[in-house]
Order: structure tokens, then sequence, then C-alpha cells
């Protein structure tokens, strides 16, 4: 399809692959830091008001308003705040933080700048997954560069505030991404979840009020100072506002991250000549996951849909982390789920019964299933381990202290629901389908 | 006696360099804190966690050795075994496996002569979880570098520069 899909100016993805798009000289000949340098003349509630009145929801999975979580903080507590910035990005399908950390790390640091000031934060701590070598690199020299230019340090820009940045790396545990989980990780221990509330806006950092943001989100924050924040807000919709990166992967012609508006459909970044630019010639979807592994999967008449939080919401599903995984007619739809419910049971920190025991009980049905081993009743006990976990439709939180329950549930429930013949046929005809292909054939190792 | 933990001066100044910062990064009573980093520093040093560091890295940081155990046993980026001077992390999540990550593995091990989770002198080969590379898939990492959009001629010029 040509290209129809309405084309917006680009906020985070900007300067990405451009020449040295990752230092401070770059960034500041691109206006970088003059946001900062507003923000520094008002006053921290004028700051939360205008990022509140920007309708930036966070990127990192949940879309919770941003101003609204900033405002949570007390302003009156004696210990100190904290900020983490949560770049432990492990959702299958998603790789968006990942290209702000390498092309444009100065972004992100004055979102943490400004949030900082506005919270009264003195320390952030920057969390990437421990996987992240080089864009722990990059960012660690941006920090660097930004304590060498007076941004981070003793004063910001000259005004008598101090504030610290530092990077730590995770040690690959996707759990850590999970917020009271990061921070368990940031304070030296296992990932392990934290019963809620108190929220970390409460009791977060050593028991510190702390605020827990994507890099996305932050490094969102400059635009709203920089466009003002009505302006911002007028990229979006009426609850979300902003444009946002989605990351395609799966069986396109042109998997790659994208910054999209809000208004952007499913459909338009499969087939738009400036997104994906379709399906190989004779494959047709048949299969969209549209907010990382976790988002329940939508079937291929259930494109016509926004990828934006609300959205999405009415098709039972989520925007999630914007990781959209695109599966063609040739896949094996036991397969896949077997494949993600691996990774949910690999995952699972082993904290909650229902989700240390339900993930590999799911994982050994699907296997069973898939080599032609599946009984009659075998769908029906899948479905039931999964709402062990966490029932559907969903009522609230599931059966677990943290929302990987929810993540390891809903694909089943979902994909239980929308291909439940191929699990029958699967069963039926003691076998796999679609044979030893059941990936189709992709790229060079078809 | 047993060996000494560091067998060179530099090593044990890379450590305590290393150690002070950490600690530096969090406030005086959290010193504990500083567990994730100072597992990392040891393993960038010994290139994997020895029992012995274990206990070393628990004294400097005021906790029990099990908490060190309980930290590095809990994370898989930390070896508890020495690994081979090459560690292959091959992702097999949904979108390489879209692109042919079951196949990129078959071939890695039938090419090094182990199964996935099998370690030898050289190699140590594992399956991993995604790796944040589905846009570049397949994807794997050897010794945290990543390697992505491979094609088996590209992963043959690869593993031939690994001596």
């Amino acid at each position: 399809m040509a290209s129809t899909a309405k084309a917006i100016e680009p906020i985070i993805s900007a300067a990405w692959g451009k020449p040295q798009s990752w230092t401070l000289d770059s960034y500041r000949k691109r206006g970088g830091y003059e946001a900062l340098k507003k923000a520094l003349q008002m006053e921290p509630a004028a700051i939360i008001d205008e990022v509140k009145k920007s309708n930036l929801r966070g990127r990192g999975g949940a879309g919770f308003p941003t101003g609204l979580k900033w405002s949570f903080v007390p302003k009156d507590s004696p210990k100190p705040k904290y900020l983490a910035v949560n770049g432990d990005e492990s959702e299958p399908g998603t790789f968006k933080d990942r290209y702000i950390l390498e092309d444009d790390p100065h972004m992100m640091l004055e979102g943490i700048a400004i949030a900082a000031y506005a919270l009264g934060v003195h320390t952030c701590y920057v969390y990437l997954r421990g996987e992240f070598k080089f864009p722990a690199e990059r960012t660690q020299a941006a920090i660097d560069e930004a304590y060498k230019a007076g941004i981070f340090g003793k004063k910001v820009l000259g005004k008598d505030y101090e504030l610290n940045c530092y990077l730590v790396r995770g040690a690959g545990a996707y759990i850590c991404g999970e917020e009271t989980a990061l921070l368990e990780s940031l304070e030296g221990k296992k990932g392990w979840p934290r019963l809620k509330p108190p929220f970390p806006a409460v009791v977060g950092l050593f028991g510190c009020p702390t605020v827990v943001n994507n890099v996305e989100t932050l490094a969102s924050v400059p635009a709203i100072f920089q466009q003002g924040a009505d302006a911002y807000a007028k990229l979006g919709t009426d609850k979300s506002g902003g444009t946002r990166l989605v990351c395609l992967s799966g069986t396109v012609n042109r998997p790659g991250v994208y910054e999209v508006s809000m208004f952007t459909t499913l459909a338009e970044l499969i087939y738009d000549d400036k997104y994906g630019r379709g399906m190989p010639a004779g494959r047709k979807v048949k299969a969209v996951i549209p907010g990382g592994s976790s988002a329940p999967v939508l079937g291929a008449d259930e494109l016509d849909v926004a990828m934006e939080f609300e959205a999405l919401k009415v098709k039972q599903t989520m925007a999630g982390s914007g990781g959209v995984i695109v599966m063609d007619d040739a896949t094996c739809m036991v397969r896949s789920l077997w494949r993600v419910a691996r990774f949910y049971a690999e995952e699972s920190c082993g904290q909650c019964t229902p989700c240390r025991e339900g993930t590999p009980w799911q994982t050994r049905l699907l296997r069973k299933i898939e080599e032609g081993r599946g009984e009659p009743g075998d769908i029906d006990m899948l479905s039931n381990v999964a709402s062990s976990i966490a029932p559907y439709p969903p009522i609230g939180l599931g059966n677990t202290i943290c929302a990987l329950g929810d993540a390891a549930a809903l694909p089943t429930h979902s994909f239980l629901m929308r291909f439940r013949d191929e699990f029958e046929a699967h069963i039926r005809e003691h076998r796999c389908p679609f044979g030893d292909k059941p990936w189709g054939s992709f790229g060079d190792w078809s | 006696m047993a060996e000494p933990l560091f067998t060179s001066e530099e090593e044990q100044k890379k450590f305590d360099a290393g150690i002070a910062e950490i600690i530096s990064h969090y406030p005086p009573d959290r010193k504990s804190a500083g567990m994730l980093p100072a597992l990392r520093l040891l393993q960038e040093i010994k290139g994997w966690l020895p029992p012995e560091g274990l206990r070393l890295v628990a004294k400097h940081l005021e906790v029990t050795p099990e908490r060190a155990m309980e930290v590095a046993s809990f994370y898989v980026m930390y070896h508890l075994k020495k690994p081979g001077k090459y560690v292959i992390d091959v992702c097999t999540n949904l979108s390489c496996s879209l692109w042919g990550a079951e196949k990129m593995l078959a071939y890695l091990e039938e090419k090094l002569g182990l199964k996935a989770g099998e370690a030898n002198e050289k190699f140590t080969l594992r399956e991993t979880e995604c790796l944040a590379s589905c846009g570049t898939a397949p994807c794997l990492q050897i010794n945290e570098d990543h390697h992505e959009s491979l094609t088996q001629a590209k992963l043959d010029a690869i593993l031939a520069k690994l001596s």
C-alpha cells in the first residue's frame, strides 16, 4: 500500500542515525537542554502541572499518566526522594528504549533533570538491563558529558540544586522491569516484586518516595517544555498526548522502530510504505500481538485500530510497551504460544505459587500439543491453568503479587479465544499441521 | 593454601577501586545496594563468580555471603561456574524464531558440537530470552557483544574470528 498514513514530525527519533547524534554537542545544536533552562525558572509544582496538561502517559507498558504519577510524591516528606529510570527493556517484541539510549541519550538525561527538579530529587539511578552493554556505554558517556558541562553535579546549569545520576546495569531478569522488582534490584537484592500499596511514590527505594519512569517517557519530557504542554497534548488524543515509538517485528518486509501518531493504526504500521511495507508476496497476516508479548493477540480482521492505549483497550488488548509482533499465515499458533509461554516460565521469579507452578505447566501442555501428543481435555486444562494464574476477562490484577502472572495468562486466553481450531487440529491429527515448518520460512535461515 | 583470588596487583587494584566507586553511589547505610554492580565487577575481573569472590564482595558490602549467593544465583548473567572463553547467548523468542532462530541455534549446535546449555573450554552455548533486537532478527550475543540480522555467512565470519 502506498503511503496514506498521516505523517508526523518526529520528536524522539528526529536525530537517530545522524552523525554523532549521541553527543552533547549534537544535542545542544538541536536546542538540547533549552527545555531544562525553561523548567529551572518555573516552580516545581508548575512543572508537574505542565506535564499533567501535556497528557503524557507512561511508555513502559501500563500507560499511567506521568504528571499524575509525579503528583503522588509527598511534598512534605523529610526523607530523600529518588528517581529510578526503567531501562530494563525486556518485553519480547520491544526494542525502542535501546535506540534512545544508543542514539540520543541526552534527550532522556534532560528529561531526568527536569523530572528531578520538579520532584525535589537529588539522586537518580538509571537502571538498564544487563544485556545492554553498548547502550550502557553510550549512556554512561552522556552522563559523564553532562557532569562535565555542569548539568549534573553540585549545580544544575548554574542553579543551586545538586543532582547526581548513576547508571546501574541489571544482570538478566525480565522481572526487574516490574517497578517494585526494579527497586529491589536497585537495593542489591533478587528481583522479587513488592505488594502494592504502598506505591513507590510513597515507599520506594530505600523506603523513600520514588518515581519510576520508563526511558521513552523521560525522553518525551523536554518536548513538552519546548513546544508547550498544549501543543504537545494536541499531537495526540484527548487522553494521550504526543507521539510514541512502536517496534515492529515478525513477518513484515521492513521491521524497525517507528515514531507514530496516536492515531496511526496497526494496519497502517504493517502496510504503509513509511513503516512496515507489508508482507512478502503471497503471504497474509494471521495474527498480531500489539503491545509486547503479554498483550492479547489480535486476528487479521482486527487491525483497523489506532495503536493507542484507549483504542486498544476497547479491543480487549493493550498498547503496552509498543512491541508489535506480526505472524503470517504460515506460522503455527501453538508453536508461537508455546514459545511465549516458555518465556514467562523462564522469567517467573518464583515468589507466587500460581505463577511459579502455572507458567511451566502451561509450557508442558503446549509442548505436548505441539508435538502431537495432545489429548482431548488438554485445551480445557490449559485454559484452566491460565485462569488459575489470572482469570479472563481480567478483574483487576490476577492471583499474583505482580502483573507477570497476568502477562503469562493473557496470551494463553487470547490465543485460545481466537485460534482454538488450530489447537484442536493438533490434537485431532496427532501432529502439528505445519509439519517441520511451524515458523513458515522467513529470512536467510528458511 | 588455596590460591589467592586475585592473581595480580592489577586485578586487586581494579577490584578495590571499583568497589570504592560503587559504594560511593549509595547512602552510607545502604552499601548492600551495590550488590549487582559489585558482582559484575568481580565477574569482569575473574570471568566468573568464584565462592571466595562472593565472600569478599559480601564482606565489602557488609552482608552475609548467603546474601551474595542469593543474588548471584537469581540473575542469569552471573556465572557460578567458569564458562567457556566465549559465551554465546542465542535468542529464540518469538520475533527471532519467526526469522529462523531455531534453525540458527541448531546450526550452531552442530558447528560447535555442543547442545544449548552445554560448555567446553572455548564455548558456552545458551538459549536466551529476548535481547531487544526483534527488528534485526535473528540475533545473539557473544560475551555481551550484540550481533544482529544474522545470516549463515555472517555468523560463520563472526565465529571464524574467535580464536
